[in-house]
């Protein structure tokens, strides 16, 4: 009887916040429910026999990898097409993003040094800009499958693909790199006389040159990875063969590029981190 | 008489355009060296693009664009597979978040003296996940698991586990260690000094790179559909291979409307929480 009565002194036993945790998964589940049947999530699938089966021959097809020399040779030089269509989409999406960023930086306005700047400077800015969100935000993937139609299969697809959502990437994050940074120097030549372009090379690309420079390594990188990807579509490279020997269950070639392609990435990517580091 | 001491320090001339030890010349030679082979080695067909007959045909294949289909049993399909598109992409992150979690624990040195044995491997693992994009996961997993928005999410999910493990276990690491050490000076077990201390400082941040992986992940799951694996992406491809050319601009204008809405509002997001 006396033990009804004495006071708990150990803690609870029950967890104290117990009916907001039940809440909170509750809540979870029914948003999560009608997007397990959107996505049609059936993890049981690889479970059935048939399925199984496929599955367990290719997986086991991966092992011995392709290797004989002819076949190295192709991904080897399937490897460069890959970085070679990444360089020259750069290069194309540079040449593309350089003037439209002179057009629709702010700091270099002459106008704008007094005051507001003037309206038809401030429309073709923005104009520029839009034109420049269009360009980023249609996918790589996309303008690919439309170049593709129009210039057959091939690199040229790739490369045109590349050049033109990189370089609406390029131009955006310029024109916000040479925005942000002090403007007094730039503003100083404008206001003695100095041309908007020898303002932008006297003073505004001195500043920010090592940002910009380590922003485009950082952005080859990034193309060398889509460019596989484009691949898949028919922009030719590393990609499309990957395609073709997914297509055939070729699961030793399927690997062997795989690796290939891993090891790429790792290349670009410590290059990339290695210049960066070197422009601090 | 002596002459005044010069005003300006001596005259020099400029540097040398070419210097073998001049580390920014080397990185252009290089760099210049790299463009003319990519453009030399790759026989671009800019003739044929830039002939009358690819403009002709640029245009042709541009005006079958228009008129876009509007009719509203196409658009409720476009919907649903916007719909579509959000949920893989959703599910596919909370996923990755759950998976990234989970490895990040091995990939992390938990407190000073951990072993972490398996730091090395895990994160060997963690690289080559991330390594592999999207779209080569999902023409993978559709051996496995069909054509469908099925095999989208779990490229989605395999691909960002890799990215968000990575990026977990350096928060994880980098957490301030005090909490963690007070505990275990006390005898508590690895499992609650995690839950207890390490996680709800890392929470924060850990919520804040999957949501900024999500956002990613929209775009990527609009456009991975062309390798059949579900949403907007596999819509574009079926009506772009039966050149229903209507639709095709219906779709395409659906997906980049998409993808500026997820700029606008991470950019809004961002600049109110910021502030």
């Amino acid at each position: 009887m006396s033990a009804t009565l004495a006071p708990r002194l150990s803690p609870p036993e029950r967890d104290p916040a117990w009916l907001g945790r039940v809440f909170w998964m509750g809540a979870a589940a029914v948003v999560l429910w009608p997007m397990l049947v959107a996505t049609e999530f059936r993890p049981w699938v690889f479970f059935e026999r048939d399925n199984a089966r496929v599955t367990g021959q290719f997986l086991a097809s991966f092992w011995p990898p392709a290797h004989d020399a002819e076949f190295l040779l192709m991904v080897a030089r399937e490897a460069w097409r890959t970085v070679a269509i990444a360089t020259a989409g750069m290069t194309l999406a540079f040449v593309v993003a350089v003037p439209l960023t002179l057009m629709s930086t702010r700091v270099l306005s002459v106008s704008a040094l007094s005051g507001r700047m003037a309206a038809g400077p401030a429309v073709l800015r923005q104009a520029v800009r839009l034109l420049l969100i269009v360009l980023r935000s249609v996918p790589e993937l996309v303008w690919a499958l439309v170049f593709v139609r129009v210039v057959g299969l091939g690199p040229t697809a790739g490369v045109l693909a590349i050049a033109l959502t990189y370089g609406g990437m390029l131009g955006k994050v310029y024109g916000e790199i040479l925005e942000s940074g002090e403007a007094h120097a730039t503003q100083t030549l404008l206001r003695n006389g100095g041309s908007r372009l020898q303002a932008f090379f006297y003073g505004l690309l001195p500043q920010n040159a090592a940002e910009l420079t380590s922003y485009t390594v950082y952005r080859w990188e990034c193309a060398i990875r889509s460019s596989v990807v484009l691949g898949f579509v028919g922009a030719g490279g590393l990609g499309q063969q990957l395609d073709n020997s997914m297509k055939m269950f070729n699961g030793g070639e399927v690997f062997t590029m795989l690796a290939v392609f891993v090891l790429l990435v790792a290349l670009a990517d410590r290059v990339s981190a290695g210049l960066r580091k070197a422009l601090g | 008489m002596s002459l005044p001491p010069a005003a300006n320090p001596p005259y020099r001339l400029p540097p040398r355009l070419f210097d073998a030890r001049c580390r920014a010349c080397w990185f252009t030679a290089g760099l210049l060296a790299l463009i003319v082979a990519s453009f030399w080695s790759l026989d671009l067909q800019w003739a044929q693009f830039f002939s009358l007959d690819a403009a002709r045909s640029m245009g042709r294949f541009l005006g079958e664009f228009f008129p876009p289909d509007t009719s509203p049993e196409f658009l409720v399909k476009v919907l649903r597979g916007t719909w579509e598109t959000l949920a893989m992409s959703a599910l596919g992150t909370v996923l990755a978040a759950a998976a990234g979690l989970v490895l990040a624990l091995p990939a992390s040195r938990l407190h000073e003296g951990d072993a972490a044995r398996g730091r090395g491997t895990t994160r060997l693992l963690l690289n080559a996940l991330r390594s592999v994009p999207e779209l080569v996961w999902a023409a993978l997993l559709l051996i496995a698991a069909g054509l469908g928005p099925f095999a989208g999410t779990l490229a989605l999910a395999i691909h960002t586990a890799g990215v968000l493990g990575r990026l977990f276990a350096e928060a994880i690491e980098n957490a301030p260690p005090g909490p963690g050490d007070a505990l275990r000076a006390q005898g508590v077990g690895p499992v609650r000094v995690f839950l207890y201390a390490t996680l709800p400082q890392v929470l924060p941040q850990l919520m804040s790179y999957t949501l900024y992986r999500w956002e990613n992940n929209i775009r990527a799951a609009a456009v991975l559909g062309v390798v059949g694996a579900g949403g907007l992406g596999q819509l574009l491809s079926f009506h772009m291979g039966l050149f229903h050319m209507g639709k095709t601009a219906t779709i395409l204008g659906a997906m980049i409307v998409l993808v500026l809405l997820v700029d606008v509002c991470s950019f809004t997001a961002r600049r109110v929480l910021t502030r």
